[in-house]
């Protein structure tokens, strides 16, 4: 008998949900739909030029002879170098803030400062690249000096997830692991950093999705435009496929911009490479608690 | 004019070269260096980039064993990149400013001006057009200009005839739009926005084919190519029509829609080998090459007098 007085708000707060459910449903259908008409739009376009060829090529001024041989080698030395750079720098990083440092107003200060970080424009980490690895350093317009502009973009990403990651293992483990005795050491060694590894991996991995596809802080330190040779040290000269995307898309000739929808298609394909990669490293190396 | 810069620069920054600037400089040897080996580091404004690279492309099918980059950093970020010493040449669509000289002197830079092409816009209209053959730049600018008001050609000219005008232009991504604005309007960008823009040529060239009353503008290259099917309006810039042609944009009487686009080397780059091969490259196959990426050569003579100019080996 006091059921029946929900009875008429019962079915209100039916139809609330119910419109959030729709909501929810148009907010994914909205970005799938963008997605796809991206992804159409430039597989239509561009996939003509997707070849063989079009991989092992060097640019040209000429729409038959152009690929983009230089730009992918670029990309591939720019990826293993910054993850070779951020990735033990923000590990370390993050071990220390989760594990070793005080819980004090430094500390603190410290947090909220790469916080703040990741939100910087990645101009001006091309500007602070440009100022210290490539005149300061010496590293010249080299890979090493884009790599390490590079790295220090996801640093603060890289930190904040592996921070995450670390504080997603149970405390419980290393509870247990004191208790038999193992030093602080030992435990991060043998306990935490194992179970935190999936989520580290997955964290880099995303991070360094971000920055195959960075363009302005690269052409700030001066990567390159045209180039027809493939870098064979970090030192050498490069440039990366968003830059040689770029170029295409400011040439008049149609051709190029049919050759840019290529380049973005094996750009995307790259990005779905490293994307899968971090999905299948975490599946196999997670545990559950 | 870019003869009086040329050798504003040459006499401020490189007294030296100067001298030794006889014609045992540059002779014909444009592309048997086999053996040559090293870098060129070329940057600098987006304009002239495509004629370094098609340059810059034939020289490394020439010559393996070199690298040669090229960038985009824009006329002055390659000033500044060039003054610090990172590159070997400067691609330039404007001439060297004083200021630019002052920081390369610091750094104990010089730079040799070499102009290397034209930059030549052209005003087309339909054949059918028997009117607007010459127009001076004011009346451009009237009818180019933010807000102008301009729709048919008699309010141009009181004696041309009550017709619709029709406007065709490059979109503003273009360096040509920022190129005729800043010559015509008198400032960069600064231009009415109800034309017809494209980014392709043709569409330009299509468009003002097929209606009488339109007038429109592009690269002088592209005008050569459709000039049986497009009329060019001469530009009166104070001192009489002027119609563009080859030679009306060589010796620079056609203005202001004409610009020189500069590259400068320094003299110690031009002393490696890699980098005097590929100056002498680039002024020996300016004559074919240029033109294929949409810009007027000089004339052969020029290329020739540029060549025998280049300081000699030191």
């Amino acid at each position: 008998m006091s059921a029946d007085r929900f009875r008429p708000a019962q079915a209100r707060r039916r139809r609330a949900g119910q419109i959030f459910q729709v909501l929810c449903v148009t907010s994914i259908g909205f970005s799938i739909a963008v997605l796809a008409i991206l992804l159409v739009d430039v597989a239509r376009d561009g996939l003509r030029w997707v070849s063989w060829d079009f991989l092992t090529h060097f640019p040209s001024r000429i729409p038959e002879r152009a690929g983009i041989k230089s730009a992918i080698l670029g990309s591939l030395w720019m990826m293993a170098l910054t993850a070779g750079i951020s990735f033990p720098i923000g590990v370390g990083a993050a071990i220390y803030l989760e594990e070793y440092s005080p819980r004090n107003w430094f500390t603190r200060i410290l947090q909220t400062n790469i916080a703040n970080l990741a939100g910087v424009p990645s101009i001006v980490y091309g500007i602070l690249g440009l100022a210290i690895f490539v005149r300061f350093f010496g590293f010249g317009r080299s890979v090493l000096a884009g790599a390490a502009t590079l790295a220090l973009l996801v640093l603060p990403v890289v930190i904040i997830a592996a921070q995450e990651a670390l504080k997603a293992v149970p405390n419980s483990l290393r509870e247990a692991s004191y208790g038999v005795g193992a030093t602080k050491w030992q435990t991060i060694r043998y306990q935490v950093l194992p179970v935190a590894l999936p989520g580290i991996l997955t964290g880099t991995i995303l991070s360094l999705s971000r920055a195959i596809g960075e363009t302005a802080p690269l052409i700030m330190i001066g990567a390159l435009t045209f180039i027809a040779f493939s870098p064979t040290s970090p030192m050498d000269p490069f440039t990366v496929l968003p830059i040689q995307i770029f170029n295409w898309t400011a040439k008049p000739q149609a051709e190029f911009h049919e050759l840019a929808a290529g380049a973005i298609v094996v750009l995307l394909i790259v990005l779905l490479v490293m994307n899968a990669g971090a999905i299948l490293l975490r599946n196999k190396f997670q545990k559950r608690f | 004019m870019y003869t009086k810069n040329l050798i504003r620069a040459l006499s401020v920054l490189t007294p030296l070269a100067l001298l030794a600037s006889g014609c045992g400089g540059g002779s014909d040897q444009d592309s048997e260096e086999a053996g040559l080996s090293g870098m060129v580091a070329i940057d600098g404004s987006s304009t002239v980039f495509p004629i370094s690279e098609a340059m810059a492309e034939e020289f490394q099918i020439a010559n393996p064993g070199v690298r040669v980059t090229v960038g985009i950093s824009g006329t002055g970020g390659g000033f500044k990149k060039f003054c610090a010493g990172e590159t070997d040449i400067s691609d330039a669509s404007r001439p060297i400013k004083p200021t630019e000289i002052e920081l390369c002197a610091e750094n104990g830079v010089e730079a040799i001006e070499i102009p290397v092409a034209w930059d030549g816009l052209t005003v087309v209209r339909n054949p059918a057009n028997d009117w607007a053959t010459c127009m001076t730049v004011d009346e451009l600018a009237r009818l180019w200009q933010p807000g102008s008001t301009i729709q048919r050609w008699n309010q141009i000219r009181s004696d041309w005839p009550d017709e619709e005008i029709v406007l065709y232009g490059p979109d503003t991504d273009s360096g040509t739009f920022d190129y005729f604005t800043d010559a015509i309007v008198g400032e960069e960008d600064a231009s009415r926005d109800d034309y017809t823009a494209s980014a392709d040529d043709n569409v330009l060239v299509v468009g003002v084919e097929g209606d009488a009353g339109s007038i429109g503008y592009f690269g002088f290259a592209y005008y050569e190519e459709s000039s049986d099917r497009l009329g060019a309006v001469a530009v009166d810039n104070g001192a009489g029509c002027v119609a563009p042609s080859r030679t009306t944009i060589e010796n620079g009487t056609y203005a202001p829609l004409s610009r020189p686009m500069f590259i400068y080397v320094k003299p110690n780059a031009l002393a490696k080998p890699q980098v005097r091969a590929f100056v002498e490259f680039y002024l020996n196959n300016a004559t074919a090459l240029v033109p294929e990426v949409g810009y007027v050569p000089f004339l052969d003579e020029r290329y020739e007098e540029l060549l025998g100019g280049l300081p000699a080996g030191m």
